[in-house]
């Protein structure tokens, strides 16, 4: 079953045009890899579709239901999810009440008690229940970017956007966090995420989307993708380059 | 039930009940009530405020405007249409929420500085409207006549009905403020506070928790604002709304900490007891305002999370004792 249908949807900023005409479905319970250059527009594209951005045109329908330019709260109701590229920890409360927001507020709408329980499991999910109790801002990036993370799962979301959530991890913090996304589909949570880490996005992703300048330049398994053209050429400017590093992200 | 036994929200009902007994214990009870009286005002009317600037994070520097529309009402009731000072107390602070209702819907889609400003700009709007409505006096205001306290066995039984009333309003205060912050909505309007943008991305209905905090902010100063200008015998225009006095209640939630329940309650003792001492020093007599000024700068920039705020930004245990 079809869970997203993104259908032309373009965004414009006053002569700049970030997102082009993008058409896409996403099957539930699908990871679906989100790629192309800095400024493609992607996470313009995820702002359309959880409607912090209204699109110039087009149409995003969850679930069966257009929700093009609906508030983003409403969008959080229905049971969509996101994590931030840069990420945005409300730094006064504690990790847990951070945690708790999205239990509280997200499609579930819980009591504070419960709330908190959700909360806690999501926590230890992400591995940071030891870090409950101490302020968000006092985290650093990669513990920031699992509260993301939990705070997202905490909403318990029936779509998950992640914007480049591997971004600024270390190696064994990578590992950790593909590990935790692994997880995350198993539960049947449909994921769509945005990743600049080649080999992380290959290997988890069962289909990739390519934008280039706003523009939907390829669309496929991550094979397809890594062998077309345009998308080496659009990816670095220089197909030789871009083949040689293929080679040694498999490697 | 559990909520109520907490340290976070016993120790400022305790600070108020104490100062608030002082009175009778003292000898010279009439001075030392007024004093008194001054102090757990601020104390409510701070606590009040710190709904929405210190759990929403929306400073409204002009706060005082609802003390000024809810003593209006409730003073305009009482000499006109001849009600009693508890449903007069009443229509005040709903009047005060009707209209901070309205304006909310306007000015909480501004944001930081704008909507600091736009609060001044409403302030200063109202006063101006009151100064023109004839029924509610001018610029001259309305008077009580002296008559009116025999209803409660005269001035004497009045000014303690009325100190008695101030002491049950702000713990009534605390307790709504404490349950605010330990709620599923105080939650929400702390991750507003944090990052408004991203408390919608996790669901949070933003205008609609705003517009309550609001509206609760602006409830108690509305009634407060009729008890006091009962007690005071007159109302004009230049005392309910008067800029500075809201100033002083920032002064006071920034002295303590914005966005706890206890730091309005310490910050405005503080503050009353620094400023009595000025007030007598020949010195700093003249010189209220600057002191006040001055204090918030070095506030904001060596303590901006206020004393309890530092307090608990310390550890987890202090989190738990204060609120
Ligand atoms: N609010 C905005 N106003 C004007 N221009 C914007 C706005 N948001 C994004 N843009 C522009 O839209 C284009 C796409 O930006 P976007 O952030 O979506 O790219 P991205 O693919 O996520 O890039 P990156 O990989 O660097 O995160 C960029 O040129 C950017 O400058
Ligand atoms: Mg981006």
């Amino acid at each position: 079953m079809k869970i997203l249908e993104i259908k032309h949807v373009t965004k414009r900023f006053g002569g700049l045009t970030a997102v082009n005409n993008v058409t896409f479905d996403l099957e539930e319970g699908e990871i679906l890899g989100l790629i192309g250059p800095n400024g493609a527009g992607k996470t313009t594209l995820f702002n359309c579709i959880n409607g912090v951005y209204k699109p110039t045109e087009g149409q995003v329908i969850f679930k069966g239901q257009d929700i093009t330019g609906l508030p983003t709260y409403k969008s959080a109701h229905i049971g969509l999810s996101r994590t931030h590229q840069i990420v945005r920890p409300l730094n006064e409360l504690t990790v847990l009440e951070n945690a708790m927001v999205g239990a509280c507020y997200g499609r579930e709408n819980m009591k504070l008690s419960d709330a908190r329980k959700t909360a806690m499991e999501m926590l230890a999910f992400v591995g940071m229940e030891e870090r409950f109790d101490v302020l968000a801002g006092t985290l650093n990036v990669a513990q920031k970017k699992r509260l993301e993370m939990a705070r997202a799962l905490s909403a318990k979301p029936y779509l998950l956007l992640l914007d480049e959530v591997l971004a600024g991890l270390n190696t064994a913090e990578v590992t950790h966090m593909l590990d935790t996304i692994r997880k995350i589909r198993e539960q049947g949570v449909t994921i769509i995420m945005i990743e600049h880490i080649m080999h992380a996005v290959m290997s988890l992703s069962d289909r990739l989307i390519v934008l280039n300048y706003g523009s939907l330049i390829a669309e496929g398994s991550p094979e397809e993708v890594s062998q077309n053209p345009e998308v080496i050429e659009a990816y670095l400017g220089d197909p030789d380059l871009a083949a040689r590093l293929l080679e040694e992200d498999k490697a | 039930m559990k909520r109520l036994f907490k340290p976070g929200l016993l120790i400022p009902i305790a600070i108020i009940i104490v100062l608030a007994i002082w009175p009778l214990l003292s000898g010279n009870s009439a001075s030392s009530r007024e004093a008194m009286f001054t102090l757990i005002m601020s104390m409510a009317l701070a606590s009040s405020l710190n709904i929405i600037l210190g759990y929403t994070g929306y400073v409204s520097f002009g706060h005082i405007v609802f003390f000024g529309i809810g003593g209006y009402a409730g003073f305009w009731a009482i000499t006109v249409l001849g009600w009693h000072i508890l449903p007069a107390a009443l229509l005040g602070g709903l009047i005060a929420a009707l209209i901070a209702w309205l304006l909310g819907l306007a000015v909480l889609r501004l944001r930081g500085a704008y909507f600091a400003l736009a609060t001044i700009g409403i302030l200063e709007a109202m006063k101006a409207l009151v100064v023109n409505l004839d029924f509610l006096g001018g610029p001259v205001g309305m008077e009580m006549h002296f008559s009116e306290y025999k209803r409660y066995g005269g001035p004497m039984q009045s000014l303690w009905m009325i100190y008695w009333s101030m002491v049950i309003l702000a713990i009534i205060v605390v307790v709504v403020s404490y349950f605010i912050k330990t709620s599923k909505f105080g939650l929400g309007l702390m991750a507003i506070r944090e990052d408004e943008d991203a408390a919608e991305v996790m669901g949070v209905i933003t205008p609609r928790a705003k517009t309550w905090a609001y509206v609760l902010s602006a409830v108690f100063p509305g009634i407060i604002g009729v008890l006091f200008f009962f007690k005071n015998g007159n109302i004009e225009p230049g005392d309910a709304f008067r800029l500075h006095f809201s100033i002083e209640w920032i002064v006071m939630i920034m002295l303590g900490g914005a966005g706890t329940v206890l730091g309005p309650i310490f910050g405005g003792g503080v503050y009353q007891w620094l400023r009595k001492t000025l007030l007598t020093s020949p010195l700093f007599k003249n010189y209220q305002l600057v002191v006040a000024g001055v204090m918030l700068l070095l506030i904001v920039l060596f303590v901006p999370t206020g004393v309890i705020g530092w307090l608990r930004a310390r550890s987890a245990k202090l989190r738990r004792i204060f609120e």
